[in-house]
């Protein structure tokens, strides 16, 4: 299985592999949320959902169904 | 005619674009609308050197020229049509110096439509603290344009900023990106299908139907049949343009900006620790709401009594003052009792308003949106209808404006169907006063009575656009795809300045527009009031004075025989002057009086009378003319200086000789205004938002006829 920004645990950091892009909203891609660069969660709501993150420096809220979408690979 | 340029103010949510606003135009500035829709639109002016003026407009804040909602379509259908009167001659680009490589996104966007764009880096004072270091020279060279290093917080910057607009003609207007390398092929036949026109304007043109769908395209009409691309095709290329635009911003911000992130503060970290906590997060919220609603009833009391009471003594003195007749009773007893009914709002308006201006500037709004997304999905909402639903404590119009953000449409209808249910300001004194004159003002605990019983009314009336929205979730068969993404700006202490200009502005509106609909109807209720249809009310003071007479000598005749009898003296307690009774006796048979009594069937059953009949009905224009209305049928012929409040206690009841306004009627009448859908300017908002009368009308149906069938139920029970 592919790990994807829902699969982070609070505090861990990851490189952006893909995004679906039919599935995630352009407005998204437009705060940075692209391939190569660095996503850190920052915060989870109860449930895990939705997540709080940083990415390219923006500071987002996304549900965590978007969240499944936004495939990473978190350095070993 | 002096010569005026047109700079039009635009940049990202929360970079502080409307500081920099006020602080270039001042006081001098305007709020209206875009027409035909309701986009705010914010426009002022600002004297530059040389007596040159310039008309400033501020945009709708955005992240790109992709726009996803009405307020951004706003600024691209500006910027793309060179014939509107608001076409900028310069555009100023306002960023966040701690974000610059997101906002730098938009300034390559409108730098690459070739309009001349100055960059302003707002926040500048926060440099220091986050570590950041610019150079500003390179920086200018390669986005070939000027820049502007400017902190709207400490004012500094700003005369810059202002000389850079006056000298806009030496601006470049290279573009930054050649967005056509993301598909060659593409963009060739572009060219070749419309040799005419700027390639990027094109391709924006055609990417908008894809986000948004409502852009028109009168003169490119063409285009619609070169859609030759699928729809997730030409979103596979607009994510390959932004890459290639970051990939520009991140090789100029790499030769530019340093960030010594060691020994940058960080204050957020810290407060979202505790504000965003699983369980902290939520005390606090609940903590801040209760703190809001209690502020809120105290100390707006104060100023509310003293304009009840001076407007009773302005009424008594036009009265006394100015001769007899007409014309003076009308105003004093229409216009003025009318007036003092809207008037008397102002404290509390401007205090809700305060409240939620400061939670918007402070940045906590959005973290209240982040804790509360997963308890709102369960009945169909968003995180963001807390927004629209807190801001509904004010006023249900900018609330509902307010759901805009909410990206998907189910979500947004439900938000907008049951805001209208949340305790909005203009029931606060229809509450205030009945509750002051059923509800003992006593303690219970530690707790006032009267005030736990208004904020029950507050929870009752969130309850029901919570349980309402589960219903409809149920109901409603929408299938929308449901995207969520909110920034969570940096944590700001709220500017004075901002914020009293919202909350004037705001107030203002408020009164205005309310005050006309108000004043039209006290005067129309006046004349209704003070006219009638027959010899009943021409003659009344000889009809009741006879009637006076015979009952008077009655009396007398009975002193002697009722002083034996314990509890003999009713009649005489009864403490109606002659005049009263005159007045009383007109207002019956006056046309009003008939209208009343027309609709009393249908509404004693709640337990009311054909009073307070006349104020439910002007009441459905807009809630708040309940207590003005009864504040001019009492006042109608009222000889005595008195406050609306005292007016409502000395009412009884003619049958059954009980205060008009008893426990069961006034539970009753909370309860009915807690439900009913009386707001004629929320319903045509509606309207507008959903783009059809279906909905309002099903609001109108569905919400009077609850509250009437609660308000039945309820006085039955306890009458």
């Amino acid at each position: 299985m592919k790990k994807t920004v829902a699969h982070l645990k609070k505090g861990e950091k990851a490189i952006i592999l893909d995004v679906a892009t039919d599935e995630v909203p352009l407005k998204l891609l437009e705060m940075g949320c692209l391939p190569g660069n660095e996503v850190h969660l920052l915060q989870l709501a109860p449930f895990a959902d939705p997540m709080y993150i940083n990415v390219n420096g923006s500071h987002l809220a996304i549900r965590k169904e978007t969240a499944l979408h936004i495939i990473v690979e978190t350095p070993t | 005619m002096a010569k005026q340029l047109n700079v039009a103010l635009i940049g990202n949510p929360n970079t502080g674009k409307t500081s920099v606003f006020n602080q270039l135009t001042g006081l001098n500035q305007q709020v209206g609308n875009y027409p035909g829709i309701t986009v705010e639109k914010k426009e002022g002016i600002c004297k530059l050197e040389r007596g040159v003026k310039a008309h400033i407009l501020d945009l709708p804040g955005t992240y790109s020229l992709n726009a996803s909602s009405l307020d951004e379509n706003v600024v691209i259908e500006l910027l793309l049509n060179k014939n509107d009167k608001d076409f900028p001659d310069v555009a100023v680009v306002v960023s966040d110096v701690e974000n610059l490589k997101r906002n730098l996104l938009l300034f390559t966007q409108i730098k690459d439509l070739g309009i001349p764009t100055i960059l302003a880096i707002n926040m500048a004072d926060r440099m220091k603290r986050k570590a950041i270091s610019l150079d500003i020279e390179a920086m200018e060279q390669r986005l070939e344009t000027r820049i502007a290093l400017i902190s709207s917080r400490k004012n500094q910057g700003i005369d810059t900023l202002k000389k850079l607009i006056t000298e806009y003609k030496h601006l470049p207007t290279a573009p930054c990106v050649n967005a056509s390398v993301i598909a060659p092929e593409y963009f060739d036949r572009l060219r070749k299908a419309f040799p005419n026109q700027d390639l990027y304007k094109l391709w924006l043109v055609i990417t908008q139907d894809v986000n948004f769908g409502k852009v028109e395209r009168k003169q490119m009409d063409t285009l619609a049949t070169f859609k030759t691309e699928s729809e997730s095709n030409l979103k596979r290329l607009q994510q390959k343009e932004t890459i290639i635009r970051y990939k520009f911003i991140n090789e100029v911000l790499r030769d530019t900006q340093t960030i010594d992130v060691a020994n940058a503060k960080d204050l957020r970290t810290r407060l979202d620790r505790v504000l965003t906590h699983k369980v902290w997060g939520y005390v606090i919220f609940f903590a801040i709401l209760m703190l809001i609603f209690q502020v809120i009833y105290d100390w707006s009391s104060y100023p509310m009594d003293f304009i009840d009471e001076s407007f009773a003594s302005l009424s008594q003195w036009v009265k006394n003052t100015l001769p007899e007749g007409a014309l003076t009773n009308l105003l004093a007893e229409g216009i003025i009792a009318g007036l003092g009914g809207i008037v008397i709002f102002i404290p509390q308006i401007a205090f809700l308003f305060l409240f939620i201006s400061v939670l918007e500037e402070s940045g906590y709004m959005s973290r209240v949106v982040f804790l509360m997304d997963r308890v709102m999905r369960r009945f169909g909402l968003s995180g963001k209808s807390v927004v629209p639903l807190v801001s509904g404590t004010a006023c249900a119009i900018p609330a509902i404006m307010a759901t805009r953000n909410i990206e998907s449409w189910k979500e947004r209808l439900i938000t907008i169907l049951v805001t209208p249910f949340t305790t909005c300001s203009a029931r606060l004194p229809v509450y205030l006063i009945i509750i002051s004159l059923v509800i003992p003002d006593e303690k219970f605990l530690f707790f006032n009575l009267q005030g736990l019983t208004l904020m029950l009314l507050y929870l009752i009336g969130f309850g029901t656009a919570i349980g309402s929205a589960w219903i409809l979730n149920k109901i409603l068969k929408i299938k929308s795809k449901s995207f969520f993404v909110i920034e969570m700006p940096n944590y700001k202490l709220p500017l004075f300045k901002n914020v009293a200009i919202n909350v004037i502005e705001k107030t203002r509106s408020f009164v205005v527009d309310a005050g006309k609909i108000i004043l039209a109807i006290s005067i129309v209720l006046w004349v209704l009031a003070s006219f009638g249809p027959n010899e009943k009310f021409s003659n009344a003071e000889a009809i009741v004075t006879e009637q006076y007479n015979v009952e008077q000598a009655r009396i007398a005749n009975d002193s002697a025989f009722a002083k034996t009898i314990p509890g003999g003296a009713d009649v005489a307690n009864i403490p109606m002057t002659l005049e009263e009774r005159v007045a009383s006796y007109k207002l019956e048979h006056s046309f009003i009086g008939y209208m009343g009594k027309f609709i009393e069937p249908a509404v004693r059953p709640l337990g009311y009378d054909w009073k307070i009949g006349i104020a439910l009905i002007t009441s459905f224009a807009a809630r708040e003319v309940f207590v003005g209305t009864l504040a001019t049928i009492y006042s109608v012929g009222d000889a005595e200086e008195e406050t609306i409040k005292n007016r409502m206690a000395g009412e009884v009841n003619p049958v059954l000789g009980t205060p008009q306004f008893n426990f069961a009627s006034g539970i009753s009448l909370l309860l009915f205004y807690a439900f009913a859908m009386q707001c004629m300017s929320t319903l045509a908002i509606v309207k507008r938002e959903t783009n059809s009368w279906k909905w309002p009308m099903l609001q109108l149906g569905v919400m009077s006829g609850f509250a009437y069938v609660v308000a039945l139920i309820a006085y039955q029970i306890l009458k």
